[in-house]
């Protein structure tokens, strides 16, 4: 059968079971563009091709399969790059195409031409510019492939307008592929029997999570491994979700915004066993003097992170699941009751000064906003934070259950990310509620999306919690620069008002009671709805605790000030050690 | 320390500038990089010298994994091999007696002198970095003008895969080899 290119494109599409696609016309793609219908592939008309990445990328978190963006050549596609570097730093897999100009002008700086795949080579796995139709299906077949296996990633394809509009015979690329993942070495039996033994010896272990265990399915293998070592399990920012956090073994996240108990027992630790994990710095603190008792053992399926950033006394390069499984077999059962208590009471000393433990007197505390809407909606809302103190303070109280998607941009901390993920993840969960928690600085970033929403009739909620300045780098000015609040003031707009303008009916709260009636007004509506929240913009409430300063050890938490105390003596956050 | 790593590469467009760019990315510390076609169609072949004590070569062939186009990386620094280079080095020629000292060089080092002007000669030298570097040495004197390298290609002795038929009992190593200046290696 005879296809245009354009006509393969979608062809390709709906073979890898392609049911939306997110992205903007323009001049260098709208051959594409043109046979659409066709093929029954929905068209996300987003605002900013910025956007069209981040909705693949969290189509992709939320639904376990490749988003696609399109975008044109030239300014649309470098409006991708952002999307694209933050699915390759949080492992999500994408598949973009943009258009190109012809390719009898390539390298003539034609209109709109920007040498795309030049300027992506570094943020994507693999990248193509398609010069030659007959080589077009294969392509995208070989895509999707390199997106999805071993490590997920973002692949781009580059499809100059001739080729787009040029006919060939059409095969059907299974028969004609090049591409072959890279197959993983065997298990290393000697290094699961070197791990196995660390583990029957150890004292103090702790299991760090990563999102390895969701990508891996790995999240049962992980949950019976722990209840038989009983070993305690902190989560990295991404690694929400790959344990219950009803589990009387979930430490909850550790790392420079992590709850506290998971940075101590991290300390305290006699054995590391990290999970599809990577130790960014946010995980580590300072590197130095991370979890010096600890011998370690790290799985990953990408070698490149095995003792990158922390020597580790056992690597095993491998998928998680098949490694957790054979080590599940072998281990014997162990009870750490000494730990575990010693981690209970670390647990206990950190809630008692949880901002949820105090009235808030008339103030609407961030943490308490995040409290009501998991409690309003049972812990059971796919939910998306944007960057900065509204993700860290999401991470925080929002105890997302497993088989829940936690969408963040966490490697690359995209401000701006929240609102297009939010859109991806509600065409990848129609039925399920879907909360996108911003700052006021981040929404406007991409509050252009709004559009987005109202022309798909999108039932996501958004919390704005607006404390008119951009948080987390007020706060660091706070406690590292004397106190310069130097470009962080914000004069914001009116957002309800900006909301209805849209068409978004909104709501505004500045008091916990306020709060709470406008997240249950909120849900009973059935379009997209966004709720503010007026939170303080100075103070001991504006703060993110705890914290673990640049530099220190991950154990070197600032804490909040005890609330009694603060309230007698106005004394400033005290520094643990 | 040197380490040599053999990585066989597609032969498409832009390899040698992924290759670079990921060096470059990771702050990868590099000697030198050929690269080539082989015997294969649709395959070339890279030679990548690392400088071991300030990259982890390890972590190089790693990484170079990862990249699509890389169909396999090698570490052949500990195996029985073949290190070669070639250097062109345009020395001055200041006098008959300068020319015949020259020649003489050439000849003991079994250089080849492949150019000779009234003034200048050049003189070209395939072999191991220790073999360049003498003759770089004892060409000094003369004043050299001008030189170029073309970075290290390798290539495994013996048959099988993991080069079990090179000849490894005959008491010398990989090193002892390059440094022979044997007539083996012309």
């Amino acid at each position: 059968m005879r296809m245009t290119g354009a006509e393969i494109v979608w062809e390709m599409l709906r073979r890898e079971g392609v049911e939306v696609v997110f992205g903007i016309p323009g001049g260098g793609i709208m051959h594409t563009y043109h046979p659409r219908q066709e093929f029954g592939i929905h068209h996300v008309l987003v605002r900013h091709e910025q956007s069209a990445a981040h909705a693949a990328d969290g189509y992709a978190r939320a639904s376990g399969r490749v988003g696609v963006a399109i975008a044109t050549s030239g300014p649309g596609a470098t409006n991708l790059v952002t999307g694209i570097a933050t699915a390759m730093m949080d492992s999500s897999p994408i598949v973009c195409i943009t258009g190109q100009v012809s390719t009898s002008v390539l390298g003539t700086d034609a209109f709109q031409e920007a040498d795309i795949t030049g300027i992506t080579l570094p943020i994507t796995k693999h990248n193509y510019l398609v010069t030659d139709i007959t080589e077009l299906a294969a392509t995208i077949h070989d895509a999707f492939r390199i997106a999805q296996s071993g490590r997920p990633g973002p692949v781009l394809i580059d499809l100059p307008s001739d080729v787009q509009k040029a006919e060939t015979e059409f095969i059907p690329p299974e028969c004609a592929t090049t591409y072959v993942p890279r197959s993983l070495p065997l298990l290393d039996s000697e290094a699961i029997d070197r791990a196995v033994e660390l583990i029957d010896r150890a004292h103090r272990p702790v299991i760090l999570a990563g999102r390895g265990v969701l990508l891996s399915g790995a999240g049962s293998e992980l949950a019976s491994f722990a209840d038989r070592t009983q070993t305690p399990v902190a989560v990295t920012l991404l690694g929400k979700g790959a344990f219950s956090p009803s589990n009387p073994l979930y430490l909850g996240m550790m790392g420079m915004h992590g709850h506290s108990a998971a940075n101590h027992a991290i300390q305290e630790a006699d054995l590391l066993i990290a999970l599809g994990m990577r130790f960014d710095d946010r995980v580590t603190g300072n590197p130095a003097v991370y979890a010096l008792q600890a011998r370690k053992i790290h799985i990953d399926i990408d070698a490149t992170e095995l003792g990158k950033v922390i020597s580790t006394d056992v690597m095993v390069h491998s998928d998680l699941r098949p490694v957790l499984a054979e080590i599940n077999d072998r281990v014997l059962a162990k009870r750490h009751e000494d730990w575990v208590s010693k981690i209970e009471v670390w647990r206990e000393q950190s809630m008692t000064n949880d901002t949820l433990q105090h009235t808030p007197n008339g103030a609407l505390p961030a943490p308490h906003i995040i409290n009501e809407i998991f409690a309003a909606t049972n812990g059971k809302a796919v939910v998306v934070t944007d960057v900065g103190q509204n993700q860290m303070w999401t991470a925080q109280y929002y105890a997302t259950e497993c088989a829940l998607p936690f969408l963040s941009s966490g490697g690359l901390g995209t401000m701006g990310f929240g609102l297009p993920a939010a859109i991806g993840a509600q065409f990848a969960r129609p039925n399920d509620e879907v909360w996108v928690i911003v700052g006021d600085g981040g929404f406007q970033m991409s509050l252009h999306e709004l559009a987005t929403l109202v022309q798909e009739d999108l039932p996501i909620r958004i919390a704005l919690i607006n404390n008119r300045c951009l948080g987390m780098v007020r706060q660091w000015q706070t406690m590292f620069y004397g106190g310069r609040y130097e470009a962080t003031d914000l004069l914001n707009p009116d957002f309800v008002r900006l909301a209805e303008a849209y068409g978004i009916q909104a709501w505004r709260a500045g008091s916990l009671g306020a709060a709470r009636s406008a997240i249950a007004e909120a849900r009973k509506h059935h379009g997209p709805v966004l709720v503010e929240f007026e939170v303080v913009r100075d103070g001991e409430l504006s703060h993110v605790y705890p914290m673990v300063p640049t530099g220190a050890a991950l154990d070197a938490m600032i804490h909040r000030t005890p609330i009694e105390a603060a309230s007698a003596t106005g004394r400033s956050p005290w520094i643990e050690r | 320390m040197d380490r040599t790593l053999i990585a066989t590469v597609a032969d498409r467009p832009g390899v040698l500038n992924r290759v670079a760019s990921l060096f470059r990315r990771r702050a990868f510390n590099i000697e030198s990089l050929t690269v080539g076609h082989t015997e294969r169609e649709g395959i070339s072949r890279m030679t990548i010298v690392v400088d071991g004590r300030r990259t982890d070569s390890t972590k190089v062939a790693q990484n170079l994994e990862k990249l699509v186009d890389v169909l396999e990386v090698e570490d052949i620094t500990d195996r029985p091999a073949i290190l070669h280079d070639l250097a062109l080095i345009k020395v001055r020629v200041q006098n008959r007696v300068a020319r015949s000292e020259i020649l003489r060089i050439t000849d003991s080092f079994q250089a080849r002198l492949v150019d000779m002007c009234p003034q200048t000669a050049i003189v070209e030298i395939v072999g191991s970095e220790q073999k360049i570097r003498t003759v770089v040495e004892a060409l000094r004197s003369h004043g050299i003008l001008e030189m170029v390298r073309t970075g290290r290609v390798a290539m495994v002795r013996g048959e099988s895969e993991n080069g079990n038929d090179a000849p490894s009992t005959d008491g010398l190593s990989t090193s002892e080899w390059e440094q022979g200046g044997s007539s083996w290696q012309e």
